[in-house]
Protein backbone atom coordinates (compact mmCIF):
# COMPACT_ATOMS: atom_id res chain seq x y z
CA UNK A 1 0.00 0.00 0.00
CA UNK A 2 1.55 3.57 -1.02
CA UNK A 3 -0.19 6.61 -0.85
CA UNK A 4 0.53 9.39 -3.29
CA UNK A 5 0.40 13.36 -3.16
CA UNK A 6 -1.09 13.87 -6.41
CA UNK A 7 -0.97 17.81 -6.28
CA UNK A 8 3.44 17.26 -5.64
CA UNK A 9 3.78 13.85 -7.67
CA UNK A 10 5.17 12.64 -4.04
CA UNK A 11 5.17 9.52 -2.40
CA UNK A 12 3.65 10.05 1.22
CA UNK A 13 5.36 8.37 4.05
CA UNK A 14 3.48 6.42 6.78
CA UNK A 15 3.76 8.75 9.71
CA UNK A 16 1.84 7.10 12.48
CA UNK A 17 -0.98 4.27 13.01
CA UNK A 18 -3.16 4.20 16.16
CA UNK A 19 -5.90 1.32 17.58
CA UNK A 20 -7.79 3.07 19.59
CA UNK A 21 -8.89 -0.27 20.96
CA UNK A 22 -12.67 0.17 19.35
CA UNK A 23 -11.66 -2.07 16.81
CA UNK A 24 -10.63 0.45 14.16
CA UNK A 25 -7.13 1.33 12.60
CA UNK A 26 -5.55 4.65 11.53
CA UNK A 27 -2.89 5.42 9.58
CA UNK A 28 -1.61 9.07 9.03
CA UNK A 29 0.84 9.78 6.02
CA UNK A 30 2.38 13.20 5.23
CA UNK A 31 3.99 14.70 1.74
CA UNK A 32 6.71 15.40 2.69
CA UNK A 33 7.02 18.63 0.03
CA UNK A 34 3.62 20.10 1.07
CA UNK A 35 3.82 18.50 4.21
CA UNK A 36 -0.36 18.00 3.74
CA UNK A 37 -1.32 14.85 5.55
CA UNK A 38 -4.06 12.54 5.28
CA UNK A 39 -5.67 9.99 7.58
CA UNK A 40 -6.49 6.40 6.23
CA UNK A 41 -9.69 5.44 8.59
CA UNK A 42 -10.12 1.41 8.80
CA UNK A 43 -13.05 0.47 9.82
CA UNK A 44 -13.98 -2.88 12.12
CA UNK A 45 -14.15 -5.52 9.32
CA UNK A 46 -11.54 -3.77 7.10
CA UNK A 47 -9.47 -3.66 10.33
CA UNK A 48 -9.89 -7.23 11.42
CA UNK A 49 -9.56 -8.96 7.60
CA UNK A 50 -5.38 -7.35 7.58
CA UNK A 51 -5.56 -8.64 11.14
CA UNK A 52 -6.56 -12.32 10.07
CA UNK A 53 -3.46 -12.37 7.76
CA UNK A 54 -1.46 -12.77 11.11
CA UNK A 55 0.26 -8.94 9.82
CA UNK A 56 1.20 -5.61 11.28
CA UNK A 57 0.47 -2.53 9.11
CA UNK A 58 3.49 -0.60 9.21
CA UNK A 59 5.40 -4.09 9.99
CA UNK A 60 6.45 -5.47 13.07
CA UNK A 61 8.28 -4.31 15.39
CA UNK A 62 8.68 -8.01 17.69
CA UNK A 63 8.56 -10.78 16.06
CA UNK A 64 5.21 -13.35 16.14
CA UNK A 65 4.99 -15.17 19.20
CA UNK A 66 4.30 -18.82 18.38
CA UNK A 67 0.51 -19.45 17.26
CA UNK A 68 -0.04 -15.49 17.96
CA UNK A 69 -2.90 -15.58 15.41
CA UNK A 70 -4.67 -18.46 16.66
CA UNK A 71 -3.97 -18.00 20.48
CA UNK A 72 -5.14 -14.05 19.74
CA UNK A 73 -8.17 -15.17 17.82
CA UNK A 74 -10.14 -18.94 19.11
CA UNK A 75 -12.74 -18.68 21.04
CA UNK A 76 -11.25 -21.76 23.47
CA UNK A 77 -9.36 -23.76 26.20
CA UNK A 78 -8.56 -21.16 28.50
CA UNK A 79 -5.68 -23.90 29.62
CA UNK A 80 -5.03 -25.34 25.97
CA UNK A 81 -1.69 -24.06 26.12
CA UNK A 82 1.15 -24.03 28.86
CA UNK A 83 4.03 -22.31 28.87
CA UNK A 84 7.21 -25.11 29.06
CA UNK A 85 9.37 -24.04 31.90
CA UNK A 86 6.60 -23.82 34.01
CA UNK A 87 5.25 -27.04 32.90
CA UNK A 88 7.43 -28.87 34.95
CA UNK A 89 7.05 -27.12 38.30
CA UNK A 90 2.90 -26.74 38.09
CA UNK A 91 1.32 -27.34 41.48
CA UNK A 92 -0.83 -30.33 41.81
CA UNK A 93 -4.31 -30.06 42.86
CA UNK A 94 -5.50 -32.21 45.67
CA UNK A 95 -9.16 -33.93 45.43
CA UNK A 96 -10.49 -31.86 48.15
CA UNK A 97 -9.17 -28.43 46.18
CA UNK A 98 -10.42 -30.31 42.46
CA UNK A 99 -13.82 -31.15 44.17
CA UNK A 100 -14.00 -27.30 45.49
CA UNK A 101 -13.18 -26.13 41.73
CA UNK A 102 -15.96 -28.40 40.55
CA UNK A 103 -18.21 -26.51 41.96
CA UNK A 104 -17.45 -23.67 40.20
CA UNK A 105 -20.40 -22.94 36.99
CA UNK A 106 -18.88 -24.63 33.87
CA UNK A 107 -18.35 -20.99 32.12
CA UNK A 108 -15.98 -19.80 34.39
CA UNK A 109 -14.24 -23.42 35.61
CA UNK A 110 -11.20 -23.31 33.06
CA UNK A 111 -10.66 -19.52 34.17
CA UNK A 112 -10.56 -19.61 38.04
CA UNK A 113 -8.66 -22.65 37.51
CA UNK A 114 -5.60 -20.55 35.93
CA UNK A 115 -6.60 -17.88 38.42
CA UNK A 116 -5.38 -20.09 41.17
CA UNK A 117 -2.58 -22.20 39.25
CA UNK A 118 -1.06 -19.07 38.62
CA UNK A 119 -1.38 -17.42 42.06
CA UNK A 120 0.87 -21.30 43.14
CA UNK A 121 3.32 -20.74 40.28
CA UNK A 122 3.97 -16.68 42.28
CA UNK A 123 4.20 -17.98 45.32
CA UNK A 124 6.18 -21.11 44.53
CA UNK A 125 3.57 -23.32 46.03
CA UNK A 126 3.50 -26.31 44.50
CA UNK A 127 -0.10 -28.14 46.47
CA UNK A 128 -3.32 -26.52 45.93
CA UNK A 129 -5.54 -27.51 48.54
CA UNK A 130 -8.39 -25.86 49.49
CA UNK A 131 -6.50 -23.36 52.15
CA UNK A 132 -4.20 -22.08 49.47
CA UNK A 133 -7.38 -21.00 47.33
CA UNK A 134 -8.50 -19.46 50.52
CA UNK A 135 -5.62 -17.73 50.89
CA UNK A 136 -5.63 -16.54 47.20
CA UNK A 137 -9.31 -15.60 47.22
CA UNK A 138 -8.21 -13.74 50.34
CA UNK A 139 -5.49 -11.87 48.40
CA UNK A 140 -7.16 -11.35 45.06
CA UNK A 141 -10.23 -10.65 46.30
CA UNK A 142 -12.12 -13.70 44.61
CA UNK A 143 -15.21 -13.46 46.86
CA UNK A 144 -17.40 -16.33 45.42
CA UNK A 145 -14.73 -18.32 43.46
CA UNK B 1 -7.52 14.04 -12.57
CA UNK B 2 -4.25 12.35 -13.61
CA UNK B 3 -2.06 10.64 -11.04
CA UNK B 4 0.51 7.56 -11.06
CA UNK B 5 -0.60 3.92 -9.82
CA UNK B 6 1.27 1.59 -7.53
CA UNK B 7 3.84 -0.07 -9.49
CA UNK B 8 4.63 3.58 -11.38
CA UNK B 9 5.73 4.62 -7.60
CA UNK B 10 9.39 3.60 -6.76
CA UNK B 11 9.14 4.61 -3.02
CA UNK B 12 9.44 1.84 -0.77
CA UNK B 13 5.96 0.27 0.56
CA UNK B 14 6.09 0.66 4.12
CA UNK B 15 2.76 -1.23 4.71
CA UNK B 16 5.27 -3.79 4.87
CA UNK B 17 2.33 -6.51 4.30
CA UNK B 18 3.50 -8.20 1.54
CA UNK B 19 7.20 -8.74 3.16
CA UNK B 20 5.54 -10.17 6.27
CA UNK B 21 3.41 -12.46 4.16
CA UNK B 22 6.67 -13.28 2.17
CA UNK B 23 8.28 -13.88 6.18
CA UNK B 24 5.47 -16.24 7.05
CA UNK B 25 5.84 -18.37 4.09
CA UNK B 26 9.40 -18.70 4.67
CA UNK B 27 8.91 -19.96 8.51
CA UNK B 28 6.45 -22.68 7.36
CA UNK B 29 9.56 -23.66 4.96
CA UNK B 30 11.92 -23.91 7.23
CA UNK B 31 9.77 -25.90 9.80
CA UNK B 32 9.12 -28.40 7.37
CA UNK B 33 12.60 -28.33 6.36
CA UNK B 34 13.28 -31.64 8.93
CA UNK B 35 10.17 -33.43 7.01
CA UNK B 36 10.62 -35.87 5.08
CA UNK B 37 7.45 -36.36 2.85
CA UNK B 38 4.15 -34.05 3.65
CA UNK B 39 1.24 -36.07 2.13
CA UNK B 40 -2.43 -34.40 2.30
CA UNK B 41 -5.32 -36.91 2.85
CA UNK B 42 -8.14 -35.75 1.14
CA UNK B 43 -11.65 -36.52 0.18
CA UNK B 44 -14.90 -34.77 -2.01
CA UNK B 45 -17.25 -34.99 0.71
CA UNK B 46 -17.40 -35.82 4.91
CA UNK B 47 -17.86 -39.27 6.17
CA UNK B 48 -15.71 -41.18 4.23
CA UNK B 49 -13.29 -42.18 7.29
CA UNK B 50 -10.51 -39.49 5.98
CA UNK B 51 -9.44 -39.69 10.07
CA UNK B 52 -9.65 -42.44 10.58
CA UNK B 53 -7.56 -43.25 7.44
CA UNK B 54 -5.40 -40.56 8.59
CA UNK B 55 -4.93 -42.21 12.05
CA UNK B 56 -4.25 -46.08 10.19
CA UNK B 57 -1.83 -44.78 8.25
CA UNK B 58 -0.24 -42.82 11.24
CA UNK B 59 -0.25 -45.46 13.35
CA UNK B 60 1.00 -48.29 11.38
CA UNK B 61 4.24 -45.94 10.54
CA UNK B 62 4.89 -45.36 14.29
CA UNK B 63 4.51 -49.43 14.85
CA UNK B 64 7.18 -49.55 12.22
CA UNK B 65 9.48 -47.37 13.86
CA UNK B 66 9.18 -44.20 11.39
CA UNK B 67 8.79 -40.45 13.01
CA UNK B 68 5.28 -39.53 11.73
CA UNK B 69 3.21 -36.27 12.19
CA UNK B 70 -0.18 -35.75 11.86
CA UNK B 71 -1.45 -31.96 11.36
CA UNK B 72 -5.74 -32.31 11.54
CA UNK B 73 -6.62 -29.54 9.20
CA UNK B 74 -9.92 -29.74 9.63
CA UNK B 75 -10.47 -27.08 12.12
CA UNK B 76 -14.56 -27.41 12.40
CA UNK B 77 -14.31 -30.96 12.91
CA UNK B 78 -11.57 -32.20 14.25
CA UNK B 79 -11.49 -35.99 15.18
CA UNK B 80 -8.32 -37.46 14.18
CA UNK B 81 -6.31 -36.43 17.70
CA UNK B 82 -8.92 -38.54 19.74
CA UNK B 83 -8.53 -41.73 17.25
CA UNK B 84 -4.40 -41.52 17.65
CA UNK B 85 -5.74 -40.89 21.76
CA UNK B 86 -3.35 -37.35 21.76
CA UNK B 87 -4.29 -34.88 24.14
CA UNK B 88 -3.40 -31.59 25.41
CA UNK B 89 -2.65 -28.62 26.67
CA UNK B 90 0.07 -28.43 24.49
CA UNK B 91 3.50 -26.83 25.92
CA UNK B 92 5.02 -23.86 24.13
CA UNK B 93 8.49 -22.60 24.29
CA UNK B 94 10.75 -19.82 22.97
CA UNK B 95 10.79 -21.92 19.44
CA UNK B 96 7.42 -23.06 19.31
CA UNK B 97 4.34 -25.46 20.27
CA UNK B 98 5.03 -28.62 21.27
CA UNK B 99 2.51 -31.39 19.40
CA UNK B 100 0.65 -33.47 21.41
CA UNK B 101 1.87 -37.02 21.56
CA UNK B 102 -0.52 -40.13 20.24
CA UNK B 103 -0.61 -43.69 20.20
CA UNK B 104 3.10 -45.14 19.20
CA UNK B 105 4.30 -41.30 19.69
CA UNK B 106 3.07 -39.96 16.66
CA UNK B 107 2.88 -36.23 16.70
CA UNK B 108 -0.89 -34.33 17.03
CA UNK B 109 -1.87 -30.88 16.38
CA UNK B 110 -5.07 -30.45 15.87
CA UNK B 111 -7.93 -27.58 16.92
CA UNK B 112 -9.02 -30.66 19.07
CA UNK B 113 -6.49 -28.99 21.71
CA UNK B 114 -7.97 -25.72 21.57
CA UNK B 115 -11.92 -26.24 21.90
CA UNK B 116 -13.99 -26.67 25.14
CA UNK B 117 -15.47 -30.37 24.94
CA UNK B 118 -18.74 -29.86 22.59
CA UNK B 119 -17.98 -26.55 21.31
CA UNK B 120 -17.95 -25.66 17.93
CA UNK B 121 -14.81 -23.49 16.59
CA UNK B 122 -15.41 -19.66 17.20
CA UNK B 123 -13.41 -16.87 16.34
CA UNK B 124 -13.10 -13.72 18.77
CA UNK B 125 -15.33 -11.05 16.16
CA UNK B 126 -16.75 -7.61 16.13
CA UNK B 127 -20.46 -7.92 15.16
CA UNK B 128 -21.52 -9.06 11.44
CA UNK B 129 -19.11 -9.00 8.03
CA UNK B 130 -17.43 -12.50 9.80
CA UNK B 131 -17.31 -13.86 6.30
CA UNK B 132 -14.90 -10.64 5.02
CA UNK B 133 -12.44 -12.48 7.24
CA UNK B 134 -13.03 -15.77 8.79
CA UNK B 135 -11.53 -17.35 5.51
CA UNK B 136 -8.04 -15.92 5.79
CA UNK B 137 -8.23 -16.44 9.80
CA UNK B 138 -8.44 -20.14 8.84
CA UNK B 139 -5.93 -20.23 5.98
CA UNK B 140 -3.53 -18.41 8.92
CA UNK B 141 -4.25 -21.03 11.19
CA UNK B 142 -3.61 -23.63 8.89
CA UNK B 143 -0.21 -21.80 8.42
CA UNK B 144 0.27 -21.26 12.09
CA UNK B 145 -0.06 -25.61 12.52
CA UNK B 146 2.78 -26.13 9.76
CA UNK B 147 4.94 -22.94 11.17
CA UNK B 148 4.46 -22.37 14.89
CA UNK B 149 4.63 -26.77 15.70
CA UNK B 150 7.75 -28.07 16.73
CA UNK B 151 7.91 -31.02 14.57
CA UNK B 152 11.33 -32.20 14.53
CA UNK B 153 12.66 -34.43 12.29
CA UNK B 154 9.80 -36.62 10.62
CA UNK B 155 9.77 -39.68 8.02
CA UNK B 156 6.31 -38.71 7.21
CA UNK B 157 4.01 -35.50 8.12
CA UNK B 158 -0.16 -36.53 7.24
CA UNK B 159 -2.54 -33.43 6.48
CA UNK B 160 -5.92 -34.37 7.48
CA UNK B 161 -8.10 -31.96 5.39
CA UNK B 162 -11.68 -30.79 5.56
CA UNK B 163 -13.94 -32.11 2.59
CA UNK B 164 -13.95 -30.67 0.01
CA UNK B 165 -12.19 -28.81 -2.49
CA UNK B 166 -11.15 -25.37 -0.99
CA UNK B 167 -8.26 -26.27 1.69
CA UNK B 168 -6.06 -27.57 -1.22
CA UNK B 169 -5.79 -24.54 -2.83
CA UNK B 170 -4.11 -23.20 0.65
CA UNK B 171 -2.21 -26.05 1.36
CA UNK B 172 -0.71 -25.57 -2.13
CA UNK B 173 0.24 -22.49 -1.23
CA UNK B 174 1.60 -22.95 2.08
CA UNK B 175 3.34 -26.03 1.20
CA UNK B 176 4.98 -25.93 -2.71
CA UNK B 177 7.35 -29.14 -1.81
CA UNK B 178 3.64 -31.24 -0.89
CA UNK B 179 4.96 -34.48 -1.45
CA UNK B 180 0.82 -35.15 -2.56
CA UNK B 181 -2.17 -36.51 -1.92
CA UNK B 182 -4.16 -39.55 -1.06
CA UNK B 183 -8.20 -39.77 -2.01
CA UNK B 184 -10.46 -41.41 0.36
CA UNK B 185 -13.21 -42.32 -1.26
CA UNK B 186 -16.63 -44.92 -0.11
CA UNK B 187 -17.53 -47.17 -2.84
CA UNK B 188 -20.93 -45.38 -3.91
CA UNK B 189 -21.32 -43.49 -7.35
CA UNK B 190 -22.43 -40.27 -5.12
CA UNK B 191 -18.89 -40.37 -3.32
CA UNK B 192 -16.80 -41.23 -6.87
CA UNK B 193 -18.45 -38.12 -8.61
CA UNK B 194 -17.59 -35.94 -5.25
CA UNK B 195 -14.43 -37.11 -4.80
CA UNK B 196 -13.44 -36.67 -8.56
CA UNK B 197 -14.38 -33.13 -8.40
CA UNK B 198 -12.02 -32.39 -4.91
CA UNK B 199 -9.38 -35.13 -7.12
CA UNK B 200 -9.48 -32.31 -10.27
CA UNK B 201 -8.99 -29.54 -8.24
CA UNK B 202 -6.10 -30.98 -6.84
CA UNK B 203 -4.38 -31.96 -10.03
CA UNK B 204 -5.47 -28.94 -11.84
CA UNK B 205 -3.40 -27.29 -8.97
CA UNK B 206 -0.11 -29.33 -10.06
CA UNK B 207 -0.56 -31.49 -7.16
CA UNK B 208 0.85 -35.15 -7.20
CA UNK B 209 -1.81 -37.73 -6.91
CA UNK B 210 -0.54 -40.50 -4.95
CA UNK B 211 -3.19 -42.70 -4.97
CA UNK B 212 -6.72 -43.86 -3.98
CA UNK B 213 -7.83 -45.40 -0.37
CA UNK B 214 -11.69 -46.88 -0.84
CA UNK B 215 -13.01 -47.13 2.78
CA UNK B 216 -15.67 -48.83 3.87
CA UNK B 217 -15.46 -51.03 1.24
CA UNK B 218 -17.66 -53.93 2.01
CA UNK B 219 -18.69 -55.39 5.69
CA UNK B 220 -17.40 -58.80 7.22
CA UNK B 221 -20.01 -61.22 8.30
CA UNK B 222 -19.79 -62.31 12.07
CA UNK B 223 -20.78 -65.35 11.25
CA UNK B 224 -19.29 -66.98 7.97
CA UNK B 225 -16.58 -64.23 7.74
CA UNK B 226 -17.78 -63.27 3.85
CA UNK B 227 -16.89 -59.66 3.21
CA UNK B 228 -20.21 -58.66 1.12
CA UNK B 229 -20.93 -54.91 -0.14
CA UNK B 230 -21.65 -52.21 2.07
CA UNK B 231 -22.54 -49.80 -0.76
CA UNK B 232 -22.98 -50.42 -4.20
CA UNK B 233 -20.68 -48.96 -6.65
CA UNK B 234 -16.82 -49.19 -7.61
CA UNK B 235 -15.57 -45.60 -6.99
CA UNK B 236 -12.07 -46.87 -6.06
CA UNK B 237 -10.90 -48.58 -8.82
CA UNK B 238 -13.44 -45.93 -11.46
CA UNK B 239 -11.32 -43.22 -9.55
CA UNK B 240 -8.04 -45.07 -10.21
CA UNK B 241 -8.71 -45.56 -13.53
CA UNK B 242 -9.91 -41.91 -14.24
CA UNK B 243 -6.19 -40.55 -12.90
CA UNK B 244 -4.33 -43.14 -13.56
CA UNK B 245 -3.33 -43.76 -10.48
CA UNK B 246 -2.88 -46.81 -7.62
CA UNK B 247 -5.63 -48.22 -5.89
CA UNK B 248 -3.47 -47.97 -2.88
CA UNK B 249 -6.17 -50.19 -0.31
CA UNK B 250 -10.02 -51.30 -0.11
CA UNK B 251 -10.32 -50.83 3.34
CA UNK B 252 -13.38 -53.67 4.85
CA UNK B 253 -15.66 -51.64 7.50
CA UNK B 254 -14.10 -53.67 9.75
CA UNK B 255 -11.85 -51.73 12.14
CA UNK B 256 -11.23 -54.66 14.15
CA UNK B 257 -9.85 -56.58 11.29
CA UNK B 258 -7.04 -58.56 11.82
CA UNK B 259 -5.74 -57.84 8.19
CA UNK B 260 -6.57 -53.45 8.29
CA UNK B 261 -2.82 -53.45 9.87
CA UNK B 262 -1.46 -55.11 6.96
CA UNK B 263 -3.34 -53.07 4.41
CA UNK B 264 -2.39 -49.66 6.31
CA UNK B 265 1.20 -50.81 6.49
CA UNK B 266 1.28 -51.34 2.60
CA UNK B 267 -0.24 -48.31 1.86
CA UNK B 268 2.60 -46.58 4.23
CA UNK B 269 4.92 -48.50 1.92
CA UNK B 270 3.73 -46.86 -1.33
CA UNK B 271 3.55 -43.55 0.55
CA UNK B 272 7.04 -42.97 1.38
CA UNK B 273 8.71 -44.59 -1.43
CA UNK B 274 10.39 -41.61 -3.11
CA UNK B 275 9.31 -41.14 -7.18
CA UNK B 276 10.63 -42.43 -9.75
Amino acid sequence: MKFLCVDCDEQMPLEERREPGDGTFAASFRCPRCDRSVVMLANPAETRLVGALGVKIGGRELDAAPMELVRGNIVGRTDAFTEAERRSGRPVWTADAEGRLARVPNFVHGMVKKIYTEYAVEHDITEITPEVMDQARSELGLEGM
Amino acid sequence: MKFRTYFDVDGVDRSGLASQVAAQHDRVHQRLGTVRRVVAIMSGKGGVGKSYCTAGIATAAAHGDRAVGVLDADLRSPTVARLLDARGPLAVDADGVRPATGIGGVRVMSSEFLLDTGRPLAWQEPEGHAFVWRGTLEAGALREFLADVVWGELDLLLIDLPPGADGVADLRTLVPDLSGIVAITIPSDESERSVSRAMRAAHEAGIPLLGVIENMSGVRCAGCDHIGPLFTGNAGKALAAEFGIPLLAQIPFDPASPDTPALWRQVLQLLLREPA
